[in-house]
């Protein structure tokens, strides 16, 4: 069992799945020989044939709709969409076809398939680099929305969305590409796509994220435990469909909560998330529920990226004015 | 100055709009036994098609799309399809899906607005209806690498319209199946209107056959309203896909002789005489004529075709009228695999306002 970081543990679950399953096809832009603009897919046409392994043209649009093809007839593609900043051209065959394939045919037919994308800002990555549409897609009905936060849950979760029979997309945070590194066993266990992963456990507050924020929410909460703040950390990690019970119960425990999210604020998930407490769970509340967000702006680029993501400061603040609003 | 590449564009008929041979007929059409069931299956299609309307008309069934005068392009490239390739079809493809084994019944409850219309019990691998235009090519596309990696011997075959071959999909799937040489035939309905847009304010290319050149593959035009044309091109571009010899792309002329859909009205924007001229080259006829000058058809077996056809489209649609709504659960049946836990709630609430609303069916 080796320490690997991220894109390893990704690139670890591709492998397997694809040695496990001959149905498993990959396809993308530069995944192939150049074995993915992050790596992420290094080695596996080498070892898996150009065939399974496959660059495509560069053409977003058919890399979805092939896909969608393929899954209806039977393979379980996992496509890489380079950067989110270049996945909106996929919306349509997304939302219009791979979301609705099995509905719309009673069953008969479906759409197993994968859309992988590096999301988020905080690598200094040019402009269309840095985006985190998580909410645009979680919207959407039929679909799953996957974000992992660590190298162990993105080896689970990744092996899990590709042997989920309805589609997924599974967002990759690039800040935490090669950020840390962690044990992975390449065991072939996958996790559950519906369950929340509560990363600590504590009982002033609830503070729920996931991807790279956890980074900043996990200091926040050492930061507060100095204070002797006791923290509850839940990683929402399966961002759709949501589990609304792993959140209610915490809050009901803490009777405060926080949501941290790089995306903007506006009908970001926080919202959906405040929404479901304010009506399950309000009169746990002690204080108002608190959003740390990106801001309803574009994310700027590299010089200003610092200032727009949620950082330690902000979630301590936040969780500050929550505890100091407490009835 | 060197030309580094040029290209032709070949068009092929072999019936004129009077049912005259142009040239030698290809070998399939020496049995006449073939060309009546072409034949049939296009009067069928076009009783289909004016049963549906007038449902719409009487309120029995939602928003149509009417194949009128196209009928040879479904009915020519489905007659020349496999069971095992698979279909991927527009909305106005119900002659193809009718020869695909798709049953008028699952037609009418599709546009009649159940869900259960894109089961196709007897076509298990085609596609259902696809609305967002253009879009099904590079499903067509996709499901073409699958048969090839499983070295299966199938061949998808995408329709779409003349307004599609402008959508970015049709080229990037077309596109990406040269690059695969994977088994795909995509036939063009060139019926000359997008809706109200006419061919011309499409494209400017001279044909749209010749946009499969920018692809790297094969492009050809026949005559759309001639089904031994259609049905020859797809033949040939089925064998040459499935020798692994790579995608095609057939540009079938022919004329859009209704209304885009029965929400549409026609009228507003072309000209009834241009529209009189088309019913002169319609497909229907001309097979017809030929079919009388081999003394392979007469007035007794059109007769009997016609009360065959009105008996059948009528059952069909008792069985469509005969079948109840669906249950209010049926909008959370099938949306994932299983359904999460965090839709419980929403299909519970539904239920219970359908049973309050009386009939349990909301």
């Amino acid at each position: 069992m080796a320490d690997i970081a991220l894109v390893e543990a990704v690139n670890l679950a591709l492998a397997h799945a694809l040695e496990h399953d001959p149905s498993v096809v990959l396809l993308g832009e530069d995944i192939g020989a150049n074995g993915g603009v992050f790596r992420a897919t290094l080695g596996l046409q080498a070892r898996f044939g150009t065939q399974r392994v496959m660059d495509t043209p560069l053409a977003e649009t058919a890399i979805a709709g092939t896909a969608i093809g393929m899954a209806a007839m039977g393979l379980r593609p996992v496509a890489e969409i380079q950067f989110t900043g270049f996945i909106y051209p996929i919306v349509d065959q997304v939302i219009n076809h791979a979301a609705r394939l099995r509905h719309r045919t009673r069953g008969r037919l479906s759409c197993p398939l994968v859309i992988r994308s590096p999301c988020g800002a905080g690598i200094h990555a040019p402009e269309h680099h840095s985006e985190s549409p998580e909410a645009l897609f979680a919207h959407m009905p039929g679909l799953r929305v996957v974000m992992p936060s660590s190298p162990a849950r993105a080896y689970g979760l990744l092996l899990a969305a590709i042997r989920d029979p309805d589609p997924v997309i599974f967002l990759e945070p690039t800040r935490l590409y090669r950020l840390f590194k962690q044990s992975v066993e390449d065991s072939g266990e996958a996790l559950p796509l519906d369950t929340c992963f509560t990363l600590r456990e504590g009982t002033d507050i609830t503070l729920v994220a996931w991807g790279a924020m956890l980074q900043e929410v996990l200091r926040s909460a050492d930061r507060l435990a100095e204070e002797g703040i006791s923290a509850e950390v839940i990683d929402v990690a399966t961002l759709k469909p949501l589990d609304t019970e792993t959140l209610l119960a915490s809050v009901a425990k803490t009777g405060r909560c926080v949501i941290v999210h790089e995306a903007p604020r506006t009908c970001g998930l926080g919202a959906e998330i405040a929404a479901t407490i304010a009506e399950r769970g309000l009169y746990s509340l002690l204080a108002p529920i608190e959003r740390v967000t990106g801001y309803d702006v574009v994310v700027p680029l590299s010089r200003l990226e610092g200032h727009y993501m949620p950082s330690v400061a902000r979630i301590v603040g936040a969780v500050k004015k929550t505890l100091e609003a407490s009835t | 100055m060197t030309a580094v590449a040029s290209f032709h564009i070949e068009y092929t008929r072999f019936l004129d709009p009077d049912g005259v041979p142009t040239q030698p007929l290809p070998n399939f059409a020496a049995d006449t036994g073939v060309l009546q069931a072409l034949y049939r299956a296009m009067v069928l299609t076009r009783a289909f098609d004016a049963k549906a309307v007038a449902l719409q008309r009487t309120g029995k069934l939602g928003t149509f799309a009417s194949s009128v005068g196209q009928e040879a392009i479904g009915v020519g490239l489905a007659s020349a399809m496999r069971p095992e390739d698979a279909l991927f079809p527009s909305y106005r493809d119900h002659a193809a899906q009718l020869l695909r084994g798709v049953t008028m019944t699952e037609s009418l409850l599709y546009w009649g607005g159940d869900e259960r219309g894109s089961c196709f019990d007897a076509a298990p691998h085609d596609f259902p209806n696809c609305v967002p235009i253009g879009t099904q090519v590079c499903h067509a596309a996709g499901a073409a690498y699958a048969f090839r990696l499983r070295g299966e011997a199938a061949v998808a075959v995408a329709i779409v319209g003349d307004g599609g071959t402008s959508k970015g999909d049709f080229y990037e799937g077309m596109n990406m199946a040269g690059v695969w040489r994977a088994p795909l035939v995509i036939v063009v309905n060139n019926n000359q209107w997008a809706i109200s847009v006419p061919r011309e304010q499409q494209t400017t290319a001279q044909t749209l056959a010749q946009k499969a050149i920018a692809a790297g593959i094969e492009g050809r035009q026949v005559d759309g309203n001639d089904v031994i044309a259609v049905h020859e091109a797809v033949r040939a571009a089925l064998v040459k896909a499935r020798g692994g010899d790579g995608p095609t792309l057939i540009e079938a002329l022919s004329y859009r002789l209704g209304d885009h859909t029965t929400a549409d009205d026609a009228t507003r924007y072309r000209d009834p005489e241009r529209v009189a001229t088309m019913w002169q080259q319609e497909p229907i006829v001309r097979l017809r004529k030929y079919l009388l000058s081999l003394g392979a058809w007469d007035k007794p077996r059109e007769d009997a075709l016609i009360q065959d056809c009105q008996r059948s489209v009528e059952a069909a649609v008792q069985a469509y009228l005969a079948v109840a709504p669906p249950e209010v659960s049926a909008m959370f049946d099938h949306l994932y695999a299983s359904l999460p836990h965090a839709l419980d709630e929403q299909l519970a609430t539904a239920q219970r306002f359908a049973e309050q609303a009386g009939n349990g069916h909301g």
